[in-house]
């Protein structure tokens, strides 16, 4: 059997905000196929990790590979990175599928045209074949009905699955998740987990930045557990949940039960 | 939020649908009877006693003032919110010497009258114009000579000084969250701008852009005073001929009331294009 290909490699970034170092040298690599969910308590920066993947928080130092392609960086003169070619993050951008905490919907677009925006005008696909996967993406995620509907009529859940059919819809290499269901009520946080457990039962390659502990210990292949800034331990489900070694996991996974 | 609520009730009495327009059985109440009498009765008065026989021979110039007017409004909102997208834009996210620049414009503008700035474009630019010989034998001579140049200029730059400064709060107050995601998809800055960004600004700009362009329909009268023959200016005109004062002046501001709404309804149509629930 093959190696899985390599779909996103991150080495040993670093992220400060001012005086505050936020993330202290944390590496990953992704396989295609992997699904990765990322858990730790609030401020450890699991979040900012997820956002220095596309570039949306530009890391310190360190350097992100996107299916075998480096992000090339450049000092920003400020003790930071900045990328040194806008395009290649642009292009590389596409491959991932960015999901936010908020949905981050346009407002002025129906829940249709939020879908096909980024196939039309930034992939330069065409408008019947945009609408077709995207009528069949909203159906997938069971928003077939809503396509005509502007966002702000839709309830939580279904903005968040509108917003997961948006990501899905540039095909993107890597699905991210940034805590997709810490936005919503409780009783609308099933219809959205139900969704990503399907992606993930396909083996879409995923990087998932979790509170839902039972969710990421059945739908994950991997666990990363960080906590102050670095990768306190990882390990399968079942090494983390059921035989966590360090004492800040075995901490962190007590104060959740 | 919940699942299929009703639109929201303060947010759907500010907008203007079909459902809201009265039906023929709604006139049928009794307060409304007598507002429909009472109505019915003034105008009666103002048609019997009041002095129109001057109205059919100054038909024709009315008809042209108002085109007059109407073109002042549109091509001064439509110049002035051209100008005022960059000049919101740059206040946002500008480098500081363009951001200055735009603020010390929209702030020196909108503290000064129009009516001034008008007065002097016309007195000042207009007198200083004929004395530079390229001027005068430029192309643009025969448009600098007239008087309505320096009507559009003036209206055109205080639209755009006061639209400037709306368009940089609805430019600042689009989420950050929805440019965020456009460029988590990989958008460029001006595919960003163009189809995400600018139509999110428009579009939370949009009831105050009403108001506004009401408010500029009001403005261009000003430029009657510097001889451009809008609607304003025939009215005046019908005045000192006939020696009738009210007449004039009551259908004069019937027009404008005619005008505002149906600048209010195009732009009612327009925001509703696409509904918003709170803000």
């Amino acid at each position: 059997m093959t190696e899985p290909a390599q779909a996103i490699a991150v080495t040993d970034l670093h992220k400060r905000f001012g005086p505050l170092e936020v993330l202290k040298g944390v590496s990953l690599t992704a396989n295609e196929g992997d699904v990765i969910a990322i858990i730790g308590g609030s401020g450890s920066g699991k979040s900012t990790f997820l956002r220095c993947i596309n570039m949306l928080e530009l890391p310190t130092s360190g350097s992100v590979t996107i299916h075998g392609e480096t992000i090339a960086m450049k000092n920003d003169g400020h003790g930071g990175l900045m990328p040194s070619d806008r395009k290649q993050v642009q292009r590389l951008r596409t491959q991932l599928g960015m999901v936010f905490q908020s949905f981050n919907l346009w407002q002025h677009m129906t829940i249709l045209q939020n879908v096909t925006e980024v196939p039309i005008h930034v992939l330069g696909k065409s408008k019947d074949e945009a609408i077709e996967t995207g009528e069949a993406l909203l159906r997938r995620v069971g928003l077939f009905e809503k396509r005509d509907a502007y966002p702000a009529f839709l309830s939580g859940g279904q903005q968040q699955r509108a917003a997961i059919a948006r990501a899905l819809a540039i095909q993107p290499l890597v699905m991210l998740f940034d805590e997709p269901t810490s936005a919503l009520d409780p009783q609308l946080v099933g219809e959205v987990l139900t969704v990503i457990g399907d992606l993930a039962r396909e083996k879409r390659t995923m990087i998932l930045v979790t509170h839902e502990m039972k969710f990421a210990r059945k739908v994950a292949n991997h666990i990363v557990f960080l906590a102050e800034g670095v990768i306190d331990e990882q390990g399968t489900p079942d090494e983390i949940f059921g035989n966590p070694r360090s004492e800040r996991l075995k901490k962190f996974i007590s104060s959740i039960h | 939020m919940t699942d299929t609520t009703p639109p929201d009730v303060t947010t759907h009495a500010m907008a203007f649908t079909p459902e809201d327009l009265p039906t023929l059985r709604s006139f049928f109440k009794p307060h409304r009877i007598v507002l429909l009498l009472i109505a019915a009765a003034l105008i009666f008065c103002i048609v019997w006693f009041m002095r129109w026989d001057w109205l059919p021979q100054y038909l024709p110039r009315l008809g042209h003032g108002i085109l007059i007017t109407l073109a002042m409004l549109f091509s001064t909102a439509i110049l002035g919110f051209l100008l005022a997208v960059p000049l919101g834009l740059v206040q946002v996210t500008g480098p500081w010497p363009l951001k200055a620049l735009a603020k010390g414009f929209c702030t020196v503008i909108r503290g000064t009258p129009l009516l001034l700035q008008l007065w002097l474009l016309y007195y000042g630019l207009g007198s200083l114009f004929p004395q530079f010989p390229a001027i005068r034998q430029s192309f643009l001579w025969p448009y600098l000579r007239e008087s309505w140049p320096y009507g559009v200029a003036a209206l055109t730059i205080s639209f755009a000084a006061y639209e400037g400064e709306v368009m940089r709060g609805a430019f600042a107050g689009v989420p950050a969250g929805e440019i965020e995601a456009a460029r988590a998809y990989g958008m460029n800055r001006w595919t960003l701008f163009r189809r995400i960004w600018l139509p999110r600004a428009i579009h939370r700009a949009l009831p105050t852009l009403t108001g506004e362009t009401v408010l500029q329909l009001k403005s261009t009268p000003l430029v009657a005073t510097i001889t451009v023959i809008d609607v304003y200016s025939v009215i005046s005109k019908v005045r000192q001929d006939t020696f009738i004062t009210y007449e004039p002046l009551l259908l004069l501001a019937m027009i404008y009331m005619c005008l505002t709404g149906i600048l209010v309804i195009t732009f009612r149509y327009l925001e509703n294009r696409i509904p918003t629930r709170g803000a």
